[in-house]
């Protein structure tokens, strides 16, 4: 399972670098959003996938799941929700500001 | 060209009560199981945003007039209060405490300063997302 | 338990918090902004004190104990660069009471101001590898605000690189703690160093080192600072200001901590890969710093070479090289400060960017004239000023450890610091003035007094250097042995 899902980490990665790379502003937001998945994941993978029951009162089993990794990705969902959101605000700002979403055509931009 | 949308109107009236008890539910059932502040706080905001998009914005603003701004501050400052709070009492920064309570109507009950916090966690994340959808839809 | 030490992020966080409702109460929110930076500038010293007396302190989150819990450890190092960040905002506040305006005022410019400082206090303070992601991200997302307030076209298209460039960085540090989650199994900074040195630092270990070495690099501008200079250019002079005293700091932070704290046993690798960084991030910014004609671009590759100089004593790695460098990520994070301030008023008096539009500028403001030569000095590092302690302790640890090529670097792009500055004076503060005396433009009290405080810093570090020492030699002690460390967070001291 592990390794498994470390492949879907690298297919995710894959596809974000693809979309990072692309002149389209709302593609290098969606690159960024689905890299911070693939690095959610990827912590969870690495803390150790189903090794025993959920971690929570009232299951009664002889393990437990580590709950730290999914602390910690909550924390970064959190984290890479306000930056998605921020993206996405700063990216129309710019387009109504510039007229474009091509990054292409946003390079060299001297000050007005 | 208006939109004809009186069934989607019509349903969001009785959805938005189910999604907001929805959120008050996974809110509460907290701290033990699934659930708890943000994805409270998450299920609340989108029942806002679905209003957003059923009606105009100004129809909403009108019927809940709050600053969303000063909500997510209000929830910041919930949070961080409760830690500080601890610091008063000669505790480590951040301890919560928790104790059992008769009340009136719910019997025996489990009450937490987690509570407060999460409270203040649901808040931000109901303000933050409110704000950010009503600043991109704003001159639309 | 010393519930204090969370202080320097609390304070700042709190404050942010309630002027959000004070948004369009102008004097309330300076007043409130004055006050609460004077009082994190008051704990962080008595805390700084209290290290020197009792040994690095630490606050269990939660009562958790380390290393199952959040931890804040407060030792030497991280309590001087607290004290100073918060200095140096506080001063950076009154300089923006004049310049900043109703429309940033309203735009809740103070909270972000605030929630920037906290990020960059907890990221000082924290003994947490997560928590310093988190406060690493709590800052770099006030910071996107603060980059793109008033909203102009460059600003956005700036920040649009910086909002990107971050997030991969920020994408690297999750990668990189989720490997080290993998293999050690625990955050704790001080529990992974006691693990780390029990199953030896690996080829595996290693290389996790190097994730987090580009991580920080990013964040630093350590040789892969080209996101910089455009960023740093972008925004209004405070906010300009604020970025190149405080972001790359922090960053710089993580790697002396990173380095000599967890990944230390294999310094053939690590710490021979910082050093060529740095001779690098030298070059390129001497280069850079040359050949911009933009005020602004000049000021920004000062930072680069400044990172580069710093980051020579973390390659050096000798007590007396981190002495050096602590004292002068000190000196750097005020004078920067100062720089920035400098140029960003002349380019408000003048109304031009570039060096060869202005023209004798000291006819006209005297005083700022003689401001800017005096940060000329200290940054190249003249002896009563703060800039030559840090100097001379790199130039003797790189001459005891026999790193003969970052010495002779380091002390070049002295001189090219010293030459890219010197182009400014030449230019804008010598030769006919520009400016008539009917339309020259009233240099205000609220913009010269910062700069004079800022000014008066530098010269009181440089020659009351001997009260400083203490601090420093305890915190260089430390980030030489990092069993010191280790033995405060893990054990005592309650």
């Amino acid at each position: 399972m592990e390794t498994l899902m470390t492949i879907l980490v690298g297919f995710l990665v894959m596809i974000a670098v693809y979309l990072l790379l692309s002149r389209n502003l709302i593609r290098v937001i969606l690159g960024t959003a689905v890299l911070s998945h693939a690095a959610h994941l990827l912590l969870m993978t690495m803390g150790g996938l189903k090794k025993g029951s959920a971690p929570l009162l009232g299951e009664d089993a002889e393990s437990y799941t580590d709950a730290l990794p999914q602390a910690l990705i909550l924390t970064a969902i959190v984290i890479s929700f306000a930056v998605t959101a921020f993206l996405l605000v700063l990216a129309y700002r710019t387009y109504k500001k510039t007229g474009t979403d091509n990054l292409q055509e946003l390079r060299g931009f001297e000050d007005e | 060209m208006k939109i004809n949308d009186v069934i989607l109107q019509t349903v969001t009236k009785i959805v938005v009560f189910i999604i907001l008890t929805f959120g008050v539910e996974l809110f509460l059932s907290g701290h033990n199981n699934p659930g708890g502040g943000f994805i409270g706080g998450l299920v609340l905001s989108s029942a806002f945003v679905l209003l957003y998009l059923v009606h105009d914005i100004e129809t909403v603003h009108k019927g809940i007039p709050f600053d969303f701004k000063k909500i997510a501050a209000l929830g910041a400052f919930l949070a961080v209060g409760t830690g500080i709070g601890s610091a008063l009492f000669g505790k480590h920064f951040l301890t919560q405490a928790a104790g059992h309570f008769t009340l009136p109507v719910f019997g025996e009950t489990e009450l937490s300063t987690v509570l407060v916090f999460e409270a203040g966690v649901a808040l931000t994340v109901v303000g933050v997302v409110v704000t950010i959808i009503s600043t991109i839809s704003e001159d639309v | 338990m010393n519930n204090i030490i969370a202080m320097p992020m609390i304070i700042p966080l709190l404050t942010g918090i309630i002027l959000v409702f004070l948004r369009h109460n102008t004097k309330t929110q300076r007043v409130l902004s004055i006050l609460s930076s004077i009082a994190t500038v008051a704990v962080s010293l008595v805390i700084l004190h209290q290290i020197q007396q009792e040994g690095i302190l630490r606050l269990d989150f939660g009562g958790w104990l380390p290393p199952y819990g959040i931890l804040f450890v407060a030792d030497s190092f991280s309590m001087l660069l607290v004290a100073t960040t918060s200095i140096v905002t506080g001063i950076l506040l009154i300089y923006a009471f004049s310049s900043i305006g109703q429309q940033f005022e309203h735009m809740f410019f103070y909270p972000f101001v605030f929630f920037l400082v906290a990020g960059v206090n907890g990221s000082f303070l924290t003994g947490d590898l997560f928590n310093l992601f988190v406060c690493f991200e709590v800052m770099l997302l006030s910071s996107y605000v603060l980059i793109t307030m008033g909203g102009r076209k460059v600003q956005l298209i700036e920040s649009i690189k910086y909002v990107t460039i971050n997030v991969l960085s920020s994408w690297f540090f999750l990668m990189g703690i989720a490997y080290l989650y993998g293999t050690i199994g625990t955050l704790n900074m001080a529990h992974l160093s006691v693990r780390i040195a029990e199953v030896g630092q690996g080829p595996l270990l290693t290389v996790i080192s190097l994730i987090f070495l580009i991580v920080f690099s990013l964040k630093a501008g350590l040789l892969l600072y080209f996101w910089l200079p455009g960023s740093y250019s972008a925004p209004p002079t405070v906010i300009a200001a604020l970025f190149g005293a405080l972001l790359t700091k922090v960053g710089m932070y993580a790697l002396f901590r990173v380095f000599t704290l967890i990944f230390y046993h294999e310094p053939i690798i690590t710490h021979t890969a910082i050093g060529v960084m740095a001779i690098l991030t030298m070059i390129g910014g001497s280069v850079g710093a040359l050949a911009y004609n933009d005020i602004r671009k000049i000021v920004s590759y000062n930072v680069v070479i400044a990172v580069g100089f710093i980051l020579a004593g973390l390659a050096i790695s000798t007590e007396v090289a981190f002495q050096g460098a602590i004292y002068y990520l000190i000196h750097d994070m005020i004078v920067k400060a100062l720089l920035f301030l400098l140029a960003g008023t002349m380019i408000y008096l003048t109304g031009k960017t570039k060096i060869e539009e202005m023209s004798g500028l000291i006819r006209n403001y005297p005083a700022l004239g003689w401001l800017f030569f005096i940060t000329m000095l200290s940054l190249a590092g003249i002896p009563p000023l703060s800039g030559f302690i840090g100097k001379v302790f790199i130039g003797q640890g790189a001459i005891e450890s026999g790193s003969f090529a970052l010495l002779i670097v380091a002390f070049a792009s002295g001189i090219f610091v010293l030459y890219s500055l010197l182009r400014i004076f030449l230019n804008c503060f010598w030769g006919e003035t520009i400016i008539n005396e009917d339309d020259d433009v009233p240099l205000k009290k609220g913009m010269l007094v910062p700069c004079i405080l800022f000014a008066i810093m530098t010269v009181a570090i440089g020659i009351g250097v001997e009260g400083l020492a203490p601090y420093v030699s305890d915190a260089a002690r430390t980030l030489m042995n990092p069993e010191i460390y280790i033995e405060a967070v893990l054990q005592g001291n309650r």
